[in-house]
């Protein structure tokens, strides 16, 4: 520092300064004090009458006034969520003369388990004053009746009725639906205070987490004038709480129920949407689970025993199963290949049973042990060749067939009004690199062209492409939630429609003749569900492999264990001529597309155009 | 003679007096943050509902608060004026730090954890930022030039928007008005500083423009409180009718219904003056007001007693920033500021506030109790 810079005179010039400021900041802090105190005295003499008669003897408390959850309908009105009465003995704590006394006297009335006064003596540490907490949950005809009796002769001690949600279809739809719970912790820190004042229960999983802010609805609040043992006097200030919307889904609760007993002794997962518009008909994942317990709280060794079985019935197959695509895949890439003149409908290719790249001795064999001979593209699709699908992959390359398949959604979420959706897995050149730090071989280009290999899809995913398809090229966004009733105003579900893909009107009469012929000709791989209809089914059966034969072993159903065995597939829509429903089902372990996963497509594409015919 | 018995009957030679002055303690402002200190405690007491442990947990913090004080006394000034620009420095460092891990932690972050105990930045800051622009302005003739009043700015600015982002308003404006202060006494002109504020006013429409949907809601809660009676409103609502249904003399101590019966939340921390307004009524008030001003008083004084000018700038600051902190806090629990999270200078339970609170003063009674040495 220089402190020739200073000069005499300088220096005095800042000393003045400085004190100048000195006074000047104390007089800014004497004059903004004194507006506190204005206020103070506006607050405290002014005001006093006023706020005192808010809050001395007789204090105002603001109530939550919690507003009823929305009932969730399928499509045909049938209540799929909605709230039941519950009955619950509460206690104030400090409107309680003797509490040990009145417990014990409780406990021999109704028959209580000490676990649960316990478990009450550990919830009421934690409450704050003055509130009440539930001693009993859910009480019977029978308990109330006994309590009722008695009741003057228990002050503090209190009937309280809930709501508590109820899931009549239990099981059936309880992945779509979801279910709602207790708030945790880790969600009172996210949700919106005033909202959640007095609120228990939260979606946690489904549509019900999913519309979680429609469904809730809207608090009020009440101006509640207590005295000081906070026991209500009088009402001064309302607002009504606005009851949560109403969903009316898509879903077909018959249908759906159809699925799900269609896949019984399986696991697996069903999907039917609407083509025209993407409305989801049929959402069914099996194993399901009862959601109502859920609500009260499940008792934690229940809990484990959903989470820790092997069928994993928690998981949402539907949404979140990722499985390889297997021949179900052939069609879009047979589409492929006309779109980019890579081979022409007529164009025959011969199959021996096996493929080989120029210069490699592996073998990609075919499912048929011989080969289907010379076949042009209809009859590949119709018996499911995978010789001419090797070939035809070989030719478009993967770079082609991945840009294809991706126009048809796969590999991305399909944007479905449910929360924790999967996106699959669609390969190519860039994802190997990145997540491999590999370069793409030929041979992963093949496999890719039969399902099978990287490529992962979840049901819902499958149902959309073929809804596509069936669209012939016009993009369906998946929905569950149709209209949104609040009140008198309705609203409809999200926005659907996505724009659409260039097709060839040509290639895709090609492309759905041939998925006709897998359901209606002699040597379609579907053919059993083909027969007794007015109309046609399109449809392309599917087998993933789960497990990995070697090379000249020969897979043999009953030889290996049953979770070993392959994935059945299928697709389909209906009617081929004018597609109304399209349909995706993935049984796991079970065997043969066209055995297993045609019959359960079958079934819901009769029973839906028998509905709406 | 008449004069040195006088001086000894005016100050007795007491062993404390005598300790407190080895300790380069000043008596008065010492006085004036023990009285703050044991009000603390009292209300404390009323407020967290008679739980010794809040009790427990402050006095350890005020201890600690106290015993940094000391040891920042003993420091001579000179000493924080070489190691200034060093401190901000780290002090930025430390900020980015935090911000950074907040970010690989997904979520807000204000702490560094360095195993033993969290260490928050922004507290540093809050003294590091004013000695700064202090060290900075000092090595200039005063009034600052535009230059120098520019790169103040920018000294100001950086670590005001690195906590806001945190996001910690209430920080950001004690920071930025700590910065503002040292500028305010190193002379910043009176036509610049209307100027500034006439700006601001007529800013305010097109801030409202970029402000986003929750900012908004604050402001419009601090205008109309009973608009949204469940959600933020809530706070501002029971605040009120706990300061006035205290009254001219108050309920008396341990006489709050409103924070017993949970009316009033964060009886605590940020609202605990709510409690205070309630129990001890407009004269307890204007009490702790008289308080808080001859503690602010005492440390304009040493301010103005000070010879250096990077001693003067600090110590108005720091003493200014303290009003700040007062007027902040008593405002939005009376409802004429909008609430930012902004702790009761002193009383407030919690936050390692108090702790930077008293080092503030610990620099203060250093710059004080030096400066009788260096003349002698």
């Amino acid at each position: 520092m220089s402190s020739s810079r200073y000069s005499v005179k300088n220096n005095t010039v800042e000393n003045r300064l400085f004190l100048n400021r000195i006074i000047a900041s104390f007089v800014v802090i004497i004059l903004l004090t004194s507006g506190l105190i204005v206020r103070l005295i506006y607050l405290q003499i002014v005001g006093h009458e006023h706020y005192a008669s808010l809050a001395k003897d007789n204090s105002v408390k603001i109530v939550p006034l919690v507003p009823t959850r929305g009932i969730i309908y399928d499509r045909h009105g049938k209540i799929l969520a909605d709230n039941t009465p519950s009955y619950s003995l509460e206690l104030i704590p400090e409107q309680i003369p003797n509490m040990e006394d009145t417990l014990q006297r409780l406990q021999k009335l109704l028959d209580i388990p000490d676990e649960k006064i316990e478990i009450y003596q550990k919830q009421r540490k934690r409450q704050k004053r003055f509130t009440s907490t539930p001693l009993l949950i859910g009480m019977s005809e029978e308990e109330l009746a006994k309590f009722a009796v008695v009741r003057p002769y228990f002050p503090g001690v209190d009937i309280r009725t809930r709501l508590v949600r109820h899931y009549p279809y239990s099981d059936l739809a309880a992945h779509v639906v979801g279910y709602v719970g207790r708030i945790n912790e880790a969600e009172l820190k996210e949700l919106p205070v005033a909202e959640y004042r007095g609120s228990s229960h939260i979606g946690k999983l489904g549509i019900e987490s999913s519309y979680e802010t429609e469904l809730h609805g809207k608090t009020g609040y009440a101006e509640i004038e207590t005295n000081v043992q906070a026991r209500p006097l009088n009402t001064l200030n309302e607002a009504n709480p606005d009851s949560g919307a109403n969903l009316y889904l898509t879903l077909d609760i018959d249908l759906q129920k159809s699925a799900y007993d269609a896949l019984e002794g399986y696991n697996g997962a069903v999907v039917a949407i609407e083509v025209k518009t993407g409305g989801v008909l049929v959402f069914a994942s099996r194993p399901g689970f009862d959601p109502n317990p859920f609500v009260v709280g499940i008792a934690n060794d229940a809990y484990q025993a959903l989470q820790s079985s092997e069928d994993q019935p928690l998981y949402n197959r539907a949404l979140r199963g990722l499985y390889p695509p297997g021949s179900t895949v052939k069609p879009f890439v047979a589409l492929a290949g006309l779109e980019y003149d890579a081979i022409s409908a007529q164009q025959k290719l011969f199959c021996p049973g096996y493929y080989q790249l120029p210069g490699v001795s592996h073998k990609y064999r075919d499912w048929k042990k011989g080969g289907h001979g010379s076949v042009n593209l209809n009859e590949a699709i119709t018996e499911s060749c995978d010789v001419y699908f090797y070939r035809l992959a070989a030719t478009l390359g993967i770079d082609h067939v991945h840009d294809f398949l991706q126009k048809f959604g796969f590999g991305e979420k399909t944007g479905i009004d449910l929360v924790g959706e999967k996106a699959g897995l669609l390969p190519s050149r860039e994802w190997k690199r990145n997540q491999k730090n590999q370069a793409w071989y030929p041979g992963e280009t093949l496999i890719t062209g039969i399902g099978q290999g990287y490529h992962q899809v979840t049901p819902l995913q499958l149902a959309r492409a073929t809804a596509t398809l069936a669209n012939r090229g016009s993009i369906v966004t998946p929905f569950l939630v149709d209209k949104i009733v609040t009140g008198r105003a309705t609203r409809s579900g999200p926005e659907t429609h996505k724009g659409s893909i260039p097709l060839k009107s040509a290639n895709i009469n090609n492309i759905i003749a041939a998925m006709v012929n897998v359901v209606h000709s002699g040597r379609g791989t579907a053919k059993s569900i083909g027969r007794d209809i007015s109309y046609q089914i399109a449809g392309k059966t599917g087998t993933a492999q789960v497990f990995n034969i070697k090379q000249n072993a020969k897979y043999n159903e009953n030889d290996i264990d049953f979770k070993l065995r392959d994935h059945a597939l299928f697709i389909s829509f209906a009617p081929a001529d004018n597609p109304k429903i399209a349909v995706a089902v993935v049984v796991e372990n079970g065997g043969h597309g066209g055995s297993v996963a045609a019959p359960i497509a079958g079934k819901i594409i009769k029973q839906y155009l028998k509905d709406n015919n | 003679m008449k004069t040195e018995t006088r001086r000894e009957h005016f100050e007795p030679p007491s062993v404390i007096g005598t300790i407190l002055r080895r300790l380069h303690i000043d008596i008065p402002l010492f006085i004036g943050l023990f009285f703050t200190s044991v009000l603390s405690f009292l209300i404390l007491y009323s407020a967290g509902s008679q739980d010794m442990d809040i009790l427990v947990r402050q006095a350890a913090r005020i201890g600690l608060a106290f015993l940094l004080m000391t040891v920042l006394a003993h420091i001579n000034p000179y000493q924080f004026k070489r190691y200034s620009a060093l401190l901000f420095g780290l002090g930025i460092f430390l900020l980015v730090a935090v911000l950074i891990m907040g970010q690989i932690g997904k979520g807000a972050q204000r702490w560094l954890d360095l195993g033993v105990f969290r260490f928050q930045p922004s507290e540093m800051i809050k003294i590091t930022t004013p000695m700064m622009v202090a060290w900075y302005l000092s090595e200039h003739p005063l009034p600052p030039k535009a230059k120098q009043l520019f790169i103040a700015a920018l000294l100001i600015l950086v670590p005001t928007l690195l906590i806001a982002k945190q996001p910690d308003l209430g920080t950001a404006i004690l920071v930025a008005s700590s910065g503002a202060g040292v500028l305010f006494f190193a002379g910043l002109s009176w036509r610049f500083i209307f100027a500034i504020a006439a700006m601001l006013a007529a800013f305010t429409p097109i801030l409202w423009h970029f402000m986003r949907g929750y900012q908004r809601d604050r402001v419009l809660t601090f205008l109309n409180p009973e608009a949204d009676p469940l959600g933020r409103g809530y706070h501002i609502i029971q605040s009120k009718i706990a300061i006035g249904s205290g009254g001219i003399y108050g309920k008396g101590w341990l006489g709050s219904t409103q924070s017993e019966l949970d009316f009033l939340p964060e009886s605590s921390t940020d609202f605990i003056f709510a409690v205070f307004a309630e129990e001890f009524g407009l004269f307890g008030c204007l009490g702790l007001l008289i308080l808080y001003l001859l503690i602010i008083g005492r440390c304009l004084y040493i301010a103005s007693q000070a010879q250096d000018t990077y001693c003067r700038l600090l110590a108005s600051s720091l003493a200014f920033t303290f009003f700040v902190y007062v007027f902040v806090n008593i405002g939005m629990v009376i409802g004429i500021l909008p609430v930012v999270g902004v702790p009761l200078p002193l009383i407030s339970y919690g936050g390692t506030s108090i702790v930077t609170l008293l080092a503030g003063f610990g620099i203060l009674m250093s710059i004080h109790t030096h400066k009788k040495r260096m003349l002698l």
